[in-house]
């Protein structure tokens, strides 16, 4: 039931994605009890998130990137 | 041939790394002004022939990045000018507060909704989106692609180890790796 500091914070991570499993997000919370720097880290992660669900982040696919690169070559 | 022995200045302009570090910041910018992908991903791909073409002009004043969406905002006012050139066809968008009782001042109370947030928002959301860019730019090869292929194109798991070669355990210390830098970059002006 114990974790380190590393394993609690990628299990974090995928919980950002919902992709903890419930095991491992009881691990996470006993963790955060007794971690304040983890209970931090949380508590930022969890912000991160939020803050690229409000900025519609959008990019392109490698294979348009690719494609934009070509034709960069084609016409220099 | 490379694009650096033809095109690069004497001021430090690199045209061969500008689709990687620069595309998804200038299409996010685009976007977010044309609301359409496609159209986006032209002006941006326009921008880039146009920085190409004037490399010579540039002299180092202003950084790389800053100089391309000069270029692009450039794009961007021609696109609208192209599309505007038919009078008629100019489309003006407004939004009516269905909520006022009020009657007769209706253009005056368009002009000064009290009750509206939505273009602080959409501002503000924009610069956020820019400055995520910016930091994910900043990031190893390796992390910003799989952040952003995680985070932003929301590719499963799987089909990102199956596409980079790599395994779940890696893909997620690449992911706590990222976001902890974002984290980081981010921290002055956004947590």
């Amino acid at each position: 039931m114990i974790i380190s500091h590393d394993e609690a914070r990628i299990i974090c991570c995928k919980a950002q994605y919902g992709e903890a499993s419930l095991w491992e997000r009881l691990k996470l919370k006993l963790h955060i009890t007794f971690s304040k720097n983890t209970a931090e880290f949380s508590k930022k992660n969890t912000k991160l998130s939020t803050l690229c669900d409000n900025a519609y982040l959008q990019g392109l696919t490698e294979k348009e990137k690719q494609a934009m690169k070509e034709k960069l070559k084609e016409n220099n | 041939m490379e694009l650096s022995n033809n095109r690069m200045t004497m001021h430090q302009l690199n045209p061969e790394k500008w689709v990687d570090q620069y595309a998804d910041y200038l299409f996010n910018y685009a976007v977010a002004r044309v609301s359409d992908g496609e159209i986006a991903k032209d002006l941006v791909q326009e921008t880039f022939f146009a920085g190409l073409n004037s490399a010579k002009n540039y002299k180092g004043d202003a950084a790389e990045r800053t100089w391309l969406i000069a270029i692009l905002k450039r794009k961007v006012i021609d696109h609208y000018r192209k599309i505007n050139s038919n009078k008629g066809k100019a489309e003006v968008r407004i939004n009516y507060n269905t909520n006022s009782d009020s009657e007769g001042d209706w253009l005056e109370e368009q002009v000064a909704d009290p009750f509206s947030k939505l273009e602080n928002d959409v501002l503000e959301n924009e610069e956020l989106g820019l400055a995520i860019h910016e930091c994910i730019s900043k990031l190893p090869k390796k992390q910003s692609l799989v952040f952003t292929m995680k985070t932003i194109k929301g590719i499963s798991t799987e089909d990102i180890c199956n596409e980079l070669g790599i395994n779940p355990s890696n893909l997620w210390v690449m992911i706590h790796r990222a976001r902890t830098a974002l984290m980081g970059c981010l921290n002055q002006n956004w947590f």
